[in-house]
């Protein structure tokens, strides 16, 4: 325990001199770091246009207030794509990273040494390629439209549902399994009785996780036409109508924090 | 007199056999509707594999070279952005995180805290870009400015919870050897919380790094405006070279960060 002494006696502290230099080293060196970044945007930035945010902020407002409130009736078909999108993207992903997680989880896989990395690297692409690049992509190769989104969601979400899949399969009890294995079971029936009943509850609440996050994303695709409200929000922004942009910022946030809530209820109920 | 052979079948996930239909038969119509909707063009996506092909062969083979001063000023400009923006973040994030915590504030203050952060995690990056931009002008600042908002809302939320779920035993020791509010949030919270700070803010350090990527395609810097050129200017080349290498940074930087996080954890 460090202590240190005053005319009062010895008094306790936290850490020792020695600990307590490595730690201000450690924030000078992390303050100098950041101010150096701030130095190189500031020095990117044109602050005439900076300076002028508060009067665009107040022009900005004067257009958006009052929101164009009867636009908003034509937005439940834009409401129910983008939905649409989350959910089938989410659906197909998590059919195709089931097979993928089985093949990068140490404990599961036919071979490591071929199909686990090919396994990993399906992952980690899938990851690398934000959601709204792959829909760039994807709009090229299919066409603009919902199923472009429902793609690039998918796409996106393979990687993020097979890491997190394979992490829980790696991390299952092996007893379970060993019972299972000293039955005689084949190895289809050891995946079936001994390890899925046991990652279950993980892929339920990743399934939800990643539905909740697919919603957020789905809402922006449309601005480069992969369908869903954002159509409606490039529209609107383009044609500078910023009375509806402010009815369709209303519908996304509302929708964003019923399905965050949701699906907060759902895990709270599965763990 | 022959014993009767039982068959022993596996539980079901929902235990109660009328919600697990009704849940089958509201998936199953949920899908006729959602996939009824869908509105697939066939015959366009029959010509998908030509169009992809033609895509794809102009961006091959990758030009790391022709437009490398931009390709490296834009990913440059991306990392300050990054850095600037994960700190700024943070310190923002604390206060609200304190604020946000249902064990730490009174009731009207964490009501202000939390939906300080629903806010400001409903929108998707590229949305408070597009508005950032509008209000900061094109550049890094307006990228700074949204990746800042977006951090207060994923660090201040998930601090928020690790600060709820702290161990009560600790709390009460500190307060109870008389410690004023402030040193009891220094003593009895902090500590508990740190590695969880910590993590996670390597792993927003990480998401702001990508999401810079993205944000520069409407306007707000970074690697994402050099990205957002090369496409408007039909270099494709360019473009394949950018997106290899924003894949490779987000490998490096994920196989890092998760070191740094089993390291602190």
């Amino acid at each position: 325990m460090p202590v240190s002494r005053d005319s009062h006696g010895p008094v306790w502290r936290q850490r020792t001199r020695a600990g307590d230099l490595a730690t201000w080293f450690a924030w000078l060196t992390g303050l100098a770091v950041v101010a150096i970044c701030l130095s190189f945007i500031s020095d990117k930035t044109i602050w005439e246009f900076v300076w002028s945010a508060p009067r665009e902020a107040a022009d900005l407002g004067s257009r958006m207030i009052p929101p164009d409130w009867t636009y908003s009736t034509q937005l439940w078909r834009p409401l129910w794509d983008t939905f649409n999108i989350a959910t089938l993207g989410t659906a197909i992903a998590l059919g195709v990273s089931v097979p993928v997680a089985f093949c990068a989880a140490r404990n599961t896989t036919p071979s490591t040494k071929l199909v686990r990395p090919i396994a990993l690297f399906v992952i980690a692409a899938s990851r690398s390629i934000n959601s709204l690049i792959w829909a760039l992509l994807l709009v090229v190769i299919v066409g603009p439209g919902v199923f472009a989104g429902v793609l690039a969601i998918a796409f996106r979400s393979i990687g993020f549902c097979g890491k997190l899949l394979y992490e829980a399969i790696e991390e299952i009890e092996v007893s379970p399994v060993e019972a299972v294995t000293a039955t005689g079971a084949s190895s289809g029936q050891i995946l079936t009785y001994g390890v899925v009943p046991q990652i279950m509850p993980a892929f339920a609440g990743i399934s939800v996780f990643r539905w909740d996050i697919n919603i957020r994303e789905s809402t922006i695709l449309g601005l480069v036409g992969a369908g869903g409200i954002g159509l409606q929000l490039n529209a609107s922004i383009n044609n500078l109508d910023w009375s509806r942009v402010a009815v369709i910022l209303i519908a996304i946030l509302l929708t964003v924090i019923i399905s965050e809530w949701l699906s907060a209820k759902i895990r709270r109920a599965l763990s | 007199m022959a014993a009767k052979t039982q068959t022993w079948y596996r539980p079901h996930i929902i235990s109660n056999p009328a919600l697990r239909w009704v849940l089958a038969l509201g998936i199953g119509v949920y899908l006729a509707a959602a996939i009824g909707t869908l509105d697939i063009n066939w015959s366009r996506v029959a010509e998908g594999w030509p169009r992809a092909q033609r895509f794809f062969s102009g961006f091959m083979p990758p030009d790391f070279f022709s437009r490398g001063d931009a390709i490296l000023d834009g990913l440059l400009e991306s990392l300050w952005m990054t850095v600037a923006a994960t700190a700024l973040g943070v310190l923002i994030s604390v206060p609200v995180a304190i604020g946000g915590a249902r064990n730490v504030s009174p009731v009207p203050v964490y009501l202000f805290c939390r939906s300080l952060m629903a806010v400001s995690r409903a929108f998707h990056e590229v949305l408070l870009a597009i508005f950032f931009v509008k209000l900061f002008g094109f550049g890094p600042f307006a990228g700074v400015a949204t990746l800042t908002m977006a951090t207060v809302g994923f660090y201040a939320k998930l601090l928020a919870e690790d600060i709820e779920s702290i161990s009560v035993a600790q709390s009460e020791a500190i307060r109870a050897t008389g410690a004023g509010w402030l040193q009891w949030l220094d003593y009895a919270i902090r500590p508990q919380a740190r590695p969880r700070a910590i993590g996670l803010a390597m792993y927003r350090l990480d998401i702001n790094f990508r999401e810079s990527a993205i944000i520069g395609i409407v306007g707000a810097g970074g690697i994402g405006a050099t990205l957002n050129t090369a496409f408007d200017r039909y270099e494709f080349d360019t473009a394949a070279a950018i997106l290899l290498i924003i894949i490779g940074i987000v490998m490096a930087a994920e196989y890092m960060s998760g070191h740094i996080r089993k390291a602190v954890q």
